[in-house]
């Protein structure tokens, strides 16, 4: 057992579990043991290689079952979880941000990580996406984004590009499609990063970076989908004759306006953290609240500051 | 008052006379402040071993409008707020005209010489008492603040009229304005004294209240949605999440103030979705967590209500009634969330319903919410109503070293762990927190999808028949563990008024007034509505009529939401509706006449 949980089992309950590193010695744990169900995507799915290196920053990073908690919403991709032998959450479409944001801010030793794809993102989780997003709560967030709806067999998706026929637009995709880049810079994300599944050295190092980023991180992973949208993604793909443009050596990552202007360049555009800034989280300023309270009933019980609540109610 | 001697001559020394209640109902406008003239008098009312009940109306528009707020105190047991009352003390012409009609005839009725005009027809069924209060308290505390103050100055005239306690409520004033800028205690309490020593103009006698009966201990005085905040946090909750929405908005502003000295973290949220995703979540963290809403709120929040009941997850949710559907009557109370809170969502969901049926309930009743969860490892909606939210009653203080829970979670390794266990007795299976190291290194999923028994999906016909059954059983069994509610009143008779909810009181009194006048009435009180306790068919077997009251509408075959469950439960067709959808609590006449229209021979026992 590690330290961790011994001083886990101390705690009064008087507050959250504090963030401890643990520190007993323990081997990483292996993709065996990391692995759980096979996964149930098709064959080629680009969501297997996301899968792969979550394994790989889990192995690399030595982090351990009982420490990493992945959630999951609604869709192709959110189906993530059942294949990570870990504590996992399958939540509903849409709302795997304010539930994995419930679990941040009480279980602050936790590393929360949360996948999903475009539709859940953006569609029907748009307005979380936001919030979670200008609150800054600590997790990471890696979208696959896949430009369609793949759990129910290719209908348009927020981010379908104009003209992509669709069960649901058979002459073609009219509405025009959001940029995630923009959007999560427009919300106040404070890590915004660009990569795709096919350049897996790139997935780890951002996924490691994301992992690290002290605030809401957030990836838009291009993952193609072979069966409804092949070869979405090709021109981003060198070994189809595509180009992977790495962010200009020069990009300051901490300038809002240039990284809006990277998210604007065409597809296939440009790969790397657009933004990062140091904004401190939702869950540095409510412990902070938390503290300034604490003192004022410093050495009472529970019960005790209750009592004190309801002397003032007689 | 229970005195009916006439309050008022020509002239003479006052007399004196004891009374054992009264009910007062002051009518204004809501910025007036008369919600802090009656808030006084429960908390004076509290301080003295009295026991009080308020009732208060609020309107829905932004600022301003008509606004009363009743009172009703005495010595002896107060269970409702009073059908009339006593005396009207009205503000303004709209609030003279619009509420005389609410004051027993020969009651008195206090008004501001200054700004009503008193009608001669009226004069003879009341006694009329004009005083400028508008102009007096100018004179009292100066006219720098216009209007402000006479709602000080009110409560000092009724101080007089009442022989109430004034140091102890002049402490109340001192610490109702504790901390602000000393002239402005200084001016409520000018304003106070200055009403106290009116000479109530033709008034000659005052009334004293009977000494009432030590009840040993402190009462606290609260409403019910400060009674249902204080009880989470009690039970061991430490997180929230909430959206904005009226009645309900109080609870999630206590728990933001409060929870932080306990090391807690209440959230306001983007919408209503993201509240009940977020406390579930953090409930997966380890610690039942809490959300609440009222009306179109919780309508909102029901597919991810229906995830928990299917992961199986802990989780209180507060829903505060108020006049729907949609919009509704957002200031009004109604009972009729109970379909959606029993049955809201799709699919098979069951799930907890429990109702306090008063303040001091709210208290404990939140406690059981949160215990009921983590037992069972389900959701419980625990449903309150817009008038048991807002209104004001003392009660014993609870001994909060004994009833405060720690809900810290353990952490200690497991050696293997099924979150779905199919072999747990009767279904009843414990949320395993994350943090949790598993020896065997299987790890659960917790889920929406139908699962096996660690959590991974499956579409398996036979474990979504044992799965579903598993959800159901925990329940049945969790009702045969729930206490028979008593009756009130002999276990046998003509007839069985059945309440749920905030509407206890008026229908105890209703049964008071019933037997009080040789009627065989009783009543039956559900705290616990879904599952429903076992045994209630041999109660019902006592009576020869059942009348289930509720405030909602008689739906389209005749009853109530309650009644509907009750008749489906024991197709017992004795169950008969009383219902009423006007927006406001039930008067104890209005039970009794009602359920006298229901039964052609009368409510004697034959």
């Amino acid at each position: 057992m590690s330290q961790t949980l011994t001083e886990m089992e101390k705690r009064t309950g008087n507050s959250p579990v504090s963030a401890a590193a643990p520190t007993e010695e323990r081997k990483g744990l292996t993709k065996k043991e990391i692995a759980a169900d096979h996964p149930t995507w098709c064959p080629g799915c680009g969501d297997f290689s996301v899968l792969a290196l979550y394994f790989k920053l889990i192995e690399k990073r030595r982090m351990w079952h009982e420490k990493i908690t992945t959630v999951a919403g609604i869709g192709c991709s959110s189906r993530f979880p059942y294949f990570v032998q870990a504590h996992g959450v399958h939540f509903i479409h849409g709302r795997a941000l304010p539930f994995a944001s419930g679990i941040s801010l009480s279980r602050p030793d936790l590393h929360v990580f949360v996948f999903g794809g475009d539709g859940d993102a953006f569609s029907i989780g748009g307005n979380h996406f936001n919030h979670t997003a200008r609150k800054n709560v600590k997790m990471t967030y890696c979208v696959m984004d896949n430009w369609v709806y793949g759990l129910t067999k290719k209908q348009t998706s927020p981010t379908s590009p104009l003209g992509f026929k669709s069960k649901t637009d058979q002459w073609g995709a009219i509405d025009y499609p959001i940029n995630p880049m923009k959007q999560a810079i427009a919300a106040g994300a404070t890590f915004v990063a660009r990569t795709t599944h096919t350049n897996p050295n790139h997935v780890l190092q951002i996924m490691e970076a994301a992992m690290d980023h002290d605030g809401f991180s957030f990836i838009e992973c291009l993952s193609e989908c072979v069966e409804f949208y092949e070869g979405a993604f090709d021109a981003s793909n060198p070994r189809k004759g595509g180009v992977f443009n790495e962010v200009p050596k020069n990009h300051d990552v901490t300038d809002e306006m240039a990284a809006y202007k990277l998210a604007g360049e065409p597809f296939p555009g440009y790969f790397g953290i657009f933004y990062k800034n140091t904004k401190p989280t939702k869950n540095a300023k409510e412990a902070e609240i938390n503290k300034t309270h604490q003192a004022k009933v410093a050495g009472l019980k529970d019960w005790q500051i209750l009592q004190k609540s309801f002397d003032r109610l007689k | 008052m229970s005195d009916t001697s006439t309050a008022l001559s020509t002239g003479g020394a006052p007399k004196v006379s004891s009374i054992q209640e009264v009910v007062i109902r002051i009518a204004g406008n809501s910025q007036d402040g008369i919600q802090a003239i009656g808030g006084f008098l429960a908390r004076l009312a509290g301080r003295s071993e009295q026991e009080v009940m308020t009732f208060m109306t609020i309107p829905a528009t932004i600022s301003g409008g008509p606004s009363i707020f009743q009172v009703r105190m005495g010595s002896g047991e107060v269970l409702s707020s009073g059908d009339e009352s006593d005396v009207l003390l009205a503000f303004y012409q709209h609030s003279y005209e619009g509420h005389i009609n609410s004051l027993k005839k020969g009651g008195i009725v206090l008004y501001d010489s200054d700004h009503v005009v008193p009608r001669d027809e009226w004069k003879k069924d009341y006694h009329h008492l004009g005083i400028p209060i508008s102009g007096l308290t100018v004179e009292a505390i100066g006219g720098t603040a216009k209007d402000k103050g006479k709602n000080i100055f009110a409560l000092g005239l009724i101080a007089k009229m009442f022989d109430l306690n004034t140091p102890k409520l002049e402490k109340l004033i001192g610490e109702r304005f504790t901390g602000k800028d000393p002239s402005i205690l200084n001016n409520a309490l000018a304003a106070f004294h200055a009403g106290y020593a009116n000479s109530l103009g033709n008034v000659v006698e005052t009334f004293r209240f009977a000494a009432s009966q030590d009840k040993g201990g402190h009462q606290v005085v609260m409403n019910g949605n400060e009674a249902l905040g204080y009880g989470l946090i009690a039970a061991g909750v430490r997180f929230g999440a909430g959206y904005p929405i009226t009645p309900w908005s109080d609870i999630m502003e206590l728990l933001r103030r409060e929870l932080p000295k306990y090391g807690g973290t209440f959230v306001q949220t983007e919408d209503e979705i993201a509240a009940v995703s977020m406390a579930i979540g953090a409930s997966y963290g380890g610690r039942v967590a809490v959300t609440g809403s009222s009306g179109p709120g919780i309508s909102l929040k029901t597919e991810a209500l229906g995830w928990a009941v299917m992961a199986e997850m802990p989780l209180v949710i507060v829903d505060v009634q108020r006049g729907g559907p949609s919009t509704g009557m957002p200031t009004n109370i109604e009972q009729s969330d109970l379909n959606i809170a029993v049955n809201g969502g799709h699919g098979d969901s069951p799930r907890v319903v429990i109702a306090p049926a008063n303040v001091e309930d709210c208290f404990y009743m939140a406690i059981e919410a949160v215990n009921l969860a983590r037992k069972y490892s389900v959701p419980v909606v625990l449903l309150t109503d817009q008038g048991i939210a807002t209104r004001i009653e003392a009660f014993r203080e609870p001994d909060l070293e004994k009833v405060c829970q720690d809900l810290a979670p353990s952490f200690e390794p497991v050696a293997d762990h099924k979150p779905y266990d199919l072999a747990a007795p009767n279904g009843v299976t414990r949320h395993l927190a994350p943090g949790t190291k598993i020896l065997s290194g299987k790890y659960p999923i917790v889920t929406g999808l139908e699962h096996d028994e660690l959590g991974h999906p499956t579409g398996s016909p036979k474990l979504h028949i044992q799965m579903t059954a598993k959800r159901r059983k925990k329940l049945q069994a969790m009702a045969a563990e729930l206490p028979v509610p008593k009756v009130y009143g002999p276990p046998e008779g003509n007839v069985l008024l059945v309440g749920w909810g905030s509407t206890e009181g008026p229908i105890r009194e209703a049964v008071d007034r019933a037997r009080g006048a040789g009627d065989s009435v009783s009543s039956l009180h559900l705290r616990h509505i879904n599952p429903l306790p076992n045994g209630l068919e041999n109660i019902f077997a006592g009576f020869n009529n059942i009348f289930v009251v509720e405030m909602n509408d008689e739906g389209l075959y005749g009853f109530g939401q309650l009644g509907a469950i009750l008749r489906a439960r024991y197709c017992d067709a004795r169950i008969q509706g009383i219902n009423k959808t006007d927006g406001l609590t039930w008067k104890v006449r209005e039970i009794l006449e009602r359920a006298k229209g229901h039964v052609a021979t009368g409510l004697r026992k034959l």
